[in-house]
């Protein structure tokens, strides 16, 4: 187990900027989640820990000492991949075993581990099986059990759970959480899926074209995004955004969305927003921050009425869609109370948790 | 007919089920027209090599019968006369030297090649796995001849050791060929996985990539061991003392004397020297057909 950073990591292939300089700190025993879109360089940055891509320049360090130019074998870490490239040729105990027999361990110590690992993936069953013989998340937890019996410094994951279906997927990223808090190493894990990344991460890095958008906890990224990208990337349905102006309103401020509305900016904010006065903005609200008007919520809401365009009830809450100034917005409403579509509904917004985003650089004012 | 299925719309699923199994049991009898048709194109041959092999020379030398049939019994004579008074047995014994050399060089030589060439991305690798087998689109009537100037130098004219050396340049192009494209088939991620297990390239090759694609190394290997066990201008050019000759040229030169042609002693050997490759094909044909068709599905 052991500390990772990254300094001033650039990745280029040819002339296309693949990483661009960042720098990352992840301490022993952290779950770190690398999450952006496709194309972020989320897996590069992940490949270039691991030593499977070679850095442009920078540093990675690993336990305190430099591995830029170690060969991956010598990095002493794991990695589970997102086709869990397990050996087809071998069983489940050969798969596991394959690391520590290269590595010349003795073969009772082999089979303690491989026992070991098995029962925390509860696999034991499956030992003397080959991969074809197995499910999807019977190979993924295998792909896991191969990680662990090396007992290495980092695991990195790489989209572990993106081939497998729904339902499994939930129940494998607990797996994932409970043998975390049990063998306590230091994870790397790269996703595009946000839920993922909230559920797994002690820290998540959100990444966009090759940088690094935002670091901090999944409760950070998700009320306090830095980034107009956060914002969006993080929560679903995502953030809604309108574009409006701050106008002063007596004492206070207040944030136009249309000729006919407009929301007075909580006192708490006001001295935040003072400078922005009669700029065009970017306002984002939440979805569960639009609600229907009963008063079980504390804050500063205010109402305003809308057509509702599409009502999509599911289950436990109901999404509304709406029109403001021709942007479309979402509100999740109690059942009871969503009106139907074409309809007139009266909609509470609650201020406290309103973002206004500088459009010109996307930061979070 | 369509009234009536009209009128009884609940029976349309059953109609449509019995024109289903029409259409099947046509296409089944097609499909068996034509594939005993070609049964039969295709057996003609080694049944008229059976049937000359276990005659008397004296009923071929009768023009009045049926070619087809044996009239005068059924006689062994012509394979025990080609195998005690011929110089068969040592044909068989240097064939059997020449491929089983071959097999091997041809395998070490294209897996290797392959594994490079299929795996290690390096500056030219894919222009040289194209120039690899444009070299196999050369045939060997065309290369005998500077071949002969080589082997010559090599002071191997007349060996078949020198067969040795020369069959590979006919099968290395191919099975390396076929080898990078089952070396290609299996995902990166399985040697990046080995990578970080703690395996060296070697280690990747034996353990992984040869066990993983050893439906394709048995493909080339048949491909190798066909190649050499057939392969004729090679030897009829380069060898030409008897106890230096394999069985392709061997049989014809020792058998057909100036316009005598010893037919059934040809067609007893011919007969013989098909049984190995018949035997492998029998054993390892499932293999052969899945190194063939290998990334056609996902595994």
């Amino acid at each position: 187990m052991a500390d990772v950073s990254l300094r001033n990591v650039v990745k280029k292939y040819d002339d296309v900027l693949a990483v661009a300089s960042i720098n990352l700190e992840i301490p022993n025993h952290e779950f770190v989640v690398l999450v952006g879109p496709s194309g972020c360089g989320k897996s590069t940055t992940l490949r270039m820990i691991a030593g499977l891509e070679e850095i442009t320049d920078g540093e990675i360090e690993i336990g305190g000492s430099v591995v830029n130019d170690l060969p991956p074998k010598d990095r002493d870490i794991a990695m589970v991949f997102q086709n869990y490239a397990l050996y087809p040729h071998m069983t489940v105990a050969e798969n596991m075993s394959f690391g520590l027999k290269l590595r010349k361990f003795p073969k009772a110590e082999i089979k303690a581990r491989v026992d070991n690992a098995a029962r925390i993936l509860d696999i034991t069953e499956l030992l003397e099986r080959r991969p074809k013989q197995l499910s999807g998340g019977q190979r993924q937890r295998v792909a896991m059990g191969r990680a662990i019996v090396r007992n290495p410094k980092v695991f990195l994951f790489d989209e572990p759970l993106s081939n497998l279906d729904a339902k499994l997927r939930v129940q494998m990223r607990t797996e994932i959480k409970r043998v975390h808090q049990k063998v306590q190493t230091t994870t790397v894990y790269v996703t595009h899926d946000q839920v993922e990344a909230m559920t797994l991460a002690d820290r998540v890095v959100v990444m966009n074209a090759g940088k690094i958008e935002q670091i901090g906890t999944p409760n950070d990224l998700y009320h306090h995004p830095a980034t107009r990208f956060v914002a969006g990337f993080i929560g679903s349905p995502a953030m809604n955004f309108v574009p409006a102006t701050v106008e002063s309103n007596g004492s206070g401020l207040r944030v136009r969305l249309s000729d006919t509305l407009s929301f007075n900016v909580p006192e708490s904010r006001a001295a935040r927003y003072k400078p922005h006065v009669g700029k065009q903005v970017t306002f984002g609200l939440r979805p569960e921050h639009i609600t229907e008007t009963r008063g079980h919520q504390t804050g500063t809401g205010q109402d305003f009425s809308a057509v509702l365009d599409v009502v999509e009830p599911m289950g436990m809450e109901t999404m509304v869609y709406f029109r403001i100034n021709g942007t479309e917005l979402c509100g999740r409403v109690e059942p009871t109370a969503a009106g139907a579509a074409n309809e007139q509904m009266t909609l509470r917004a609650n201020l406290d948790h309103m973002h206004l985003i500088d459009p010109a650089t996307g930061l979070v004012l | 007919m369509s009234v009536a299925t009209a009128s009884v719309p609940a029976s349309r699923p059953v109609a449509t089920g019995a024109s289903l199994r029409r259409s099947r049991r046509w296409a089944l009898w097609t499909s068996y027209f034509f594939l005993i048709l070609f049964a039969i194109f295709f057996l003609a041959p080694p049944y008229y090599m059976v049937v000359t092999a276990l005659k008397t020379d004296g009923e071929m030398a009768k023009l009045a019968t049926n070619p087809w049939f044996i009239y005068d019994g059924v006689t062994l004579d012509q394979f025990r006369i080609l195998l005690y008074n011929t110089d068969f047995l040592i044909f068989f014994k240097n064939t059997i030297i020449v491929t089983v050399c071959v097999v091997i060089i041809t395998m070490v030589v294209s897996v290797l090649a392959a594994f490079a060439l299929g795996r290690m991305r390096f500056w030219g690798s894919s222009i040289l796995a194209t120039g690899i087998f444009l070299t196999y689109l050369v045939p060997d009537t065309l290369l005998f001849i500077p071949m002969f100037q080589i082997v010559k130098s090599l002071g191997l004219l007349n060996s078949y050791w020198g067969m040795v050396l020369v069959y590979p340049t006919l099968t290395v192009p191919f099975c390396t060929w076929i080898m990078i494209g089952y070396f290609q088939s299996i995902p990166k991620e399985l040697d990046e996985a080995a990578l970080i297990d703690g395996a060296g390239h070697m280690q990747m090759l034996l353990k992984i990539f040869i066990p993983v694609a050893l439906p394709g190394i048995i493909a080339a290997m048949i491909f190798a061991f066909t190649v050499s066990w057939a392969a004729f201008v090679y030897p009829m050019a380069f060898l030409y003392s008897s106890d230096q000759q394999v069985l392709t040229v061997g049989t014809v030169t020792s058998l057909i004397r100036g316009d005598v042609y010893k037919w059934g002693m040809l067609m007893a050997g011919a007969l013989l020297a098909a049984a190995p490759p018949l035997v492998i094909y029998a054993f390892l044909m499932d293999y052969y057909i899945a190194g063939l068709t290998a990334g056609a599905t996902k595994g």
